[in-house]
């Protein structure tokens, strides 16, 4: 969506032929990188807490390819993958069902409701009681949390349906299984679309933030929060940067499958 | 046990459809209240009235897409449930299926019966051969243009021989020159077929045009005014509009029309 609407402003913004209008996605992070040097220069911050761009670019570098940064996170991504896997698997079939049924979802719409608004992060010590301080843990939670953003847009996919649709299916005289087949999954499928896309992003966010606090010894947060306990700033901001790029990585690949898988949308 | 068809004595070609007794409100208003109707076979009607008097409710009535409170619809002697009927709807946008190409589109009410794929594709060509239509069935639906968006709608209504054919005002969402090549098609597969069709229209003119007979509906609650015949050769072109007949019978019409909404 957001790319559609970023590409549409591009094209009334009138930039004359000859402009390199391919690289001005660039502007922005060379612009932020030169901002970044400019601080380290004028000393304003200490440098043993900012360390130059080019430092920790270069750091990022060797410690990919030659430390433990690309295993940390490989780490961190499996665990996003595996939680965000357990809750689409289980989210997707009960939001439709809920969504199907009116009633069924009017009964459980505060619980989801509540559940959803409650910060993940808030049920850390409690899922700690349960599955103690395991590998197990951060993914349980991570999926917890997927389970709910998923179950409740694929609902409300289904429910938003457009009724022309199924009626029109109803007069061709298909049979209920039909219309859910051929009609209601295909409706609902945007609206699970962004409740997957939420649903990884969120799966990143709780991995990384359970990764610091439930015990581990792996993993991108455990990284972060030890570089800044021993004030390895460098190792901070290069898994810092590893952690916002697997974000982007991630959520490209939705939007990529989003355009490919429901072309139709907004038509 | 003898299951007798309660309306069997009035099952003849006069009342293919026949309608008994329906009563329909709307949030207390009522819209139907026993209202009964008999529309030929094989002939094309057209049905026109004011605004809110429930055009396309009957319409809609027929073909089970929305319920009413009592009375009784048959379709060839059979309750209207277990008809096979064919329906274009007003929207083609929010009718047509954007996921499927249009041949799936129109494969789709085969599809639903069980037919075996090979014979769909055979029958949506057969289809258009007939009828004389040219459509790049490979295209998704939302890169067709308005009219053909329209067209395969009305294939897809036609694929798999329906009794009776049902038009929610279908040009309504297109442009004039659309307009005029779609109602050409319309007549061409009512001659081709027979099939008789049911249309409802905002448009007096086009009414007029289209039908065999014009259904003339009043304000809510909803009776008949007149069932007007306009029996003239086919295929009619629009010089048929300068044509004495069609302008007595369309004035005719009109003024029944007036005298309505005067009511």
């Amino acid at each position: 969506m957001s790319a559609i609407s970023v590409s549409s402003t591009r094209k009334h913004l009138r930039i004359p032929k000859f402009s390199a209008v391919g690289l001005l996605p660039l502007a922005g992070p060379i612009a932020f990188f030169l901002l970044w040097q400019a601080v380290c220069a004028s000393h304003v911050v200490r440098a043993v807490l900012l360390p130059t761009p080019f430092a920790t670019i270069g750091y990022l570098f060797d410690a990919l390819f030659h430390g433990t940064l690309a295993a940390d996170a490989g780490v961190t991504l499996t665990r996003t993958l595996l939680s965000f896997a357990i809750g689409s698997i289980l989210g997707v079939p009960i939001g439709v069902a809920f969504g199907s049924s009116q009633r069924l979802y009017r009964s459980v719409e505060f619980l989801i409701d509540f559940f959803r608004s409650t910060p993940a992060s808030a049920l850390i010590p409690l899922f700690i009681l349960f599955f103690g301080i395991t590998d197990i843990n951060k993914i349980a939670i991570a999926a917890f949390s997927v389970f709910l953003i998923v179950m409740f847009n694929s609902a409300y996919g289904v429910m938003n349906a457009r009724r022309a649709r199924i009626r029109a299916a109803k007069v061709m005289g298909a049979n209920a299984f039909q219309i859910f087949r051929d009609v209601l999954i295909f409706e609902s499928l945007p609206q699970t679309f962004v409740g997957l896309r939420n649903g990884i992003s969120t799966a990143l966010v709780i991995v990384v933030v359970a990764e610091m606090f439930i015990g581990s010894d792996q993993g991108l947060g455990h990284r972060i929060i030890e570089g800044e306990q021993i004030l390895h700033v460098t190792d901070m901001y290069a898994s810092i940067l590893v952690a916002g790029f697997l974000g982007y990585a991630l959520n490209m690949i939705f939007m990529v499958l989003d355009r490919r898988l429901m072309h139709w949308n907004g038509k | 046990m003898i299951a007798e068809p309660a309306m069997a004595s009035v099952l003849n070609d006069a009342a293919y459809i026949a309608v008994r007794g329906l009563a329909k409100s709307f949030g207390g208003q009522v819209v139907y209240g026993s209202f009964d109707l008999d529309l030929p076979r094989g002939k094309f009607t057209t049905i026109f009235g004011p605004n809110g008097c429930g055009k396309s409710t009957l319409i809609n009535m027929m073909s089970g897409i929305v319920p009413f409170e009592s009375g009784r619809i048959e379709i060839g002697g059979r309750d209207f449930r277990s008809a096979n009927i064919g329906y274009v709807f007003q929207n083609y946008r929010d009718s047509l299926f954007p996921w499927w190409n249009a041949l799936e589109n129109i494969e789709y009410p085969l599809k639903v019966r069980g037919v075996p794929k090979a014979q769909q594709r055979e029958r949506v060509d057969a289809l258009l051969a007939k009828f004389e239509i040219t459509l790049d069935l490979k295209r998704r639906t939302y890169e067709l243009s308005g009219g053909q968006q329209q067209l395969v709608a009305i294939l897809r209504a036609l694929v798999a021989d329906p009794e009776v054919l049902l038009l929610d005002e279908p040009f309504s969402a297109l442009d004039y020159e659309m307009t005029l090549y779609i109602r050409d098609k319309l007549q061409t597969v009512f001659l081709e077929t027979g099939l008789t069709t049911v249309l409802v229209s905002h448009d007096l003119e086009e009414a007029v045009y289209l039908a065999d007979r014009i259904l003339l509906l009043s304000r809510r609650p909803t009776r008949v005014v007149e069932f007007i015949e306009f029996e003239t050769s086919r295929p009619r072109s629009t010089e048929i509009m300068s044509d004495p007949h069609f302008i007595s019978v369309k004035q005719h019409a009109l003024e029944l029309f007036r005298a309505e909404m005067a009511r």
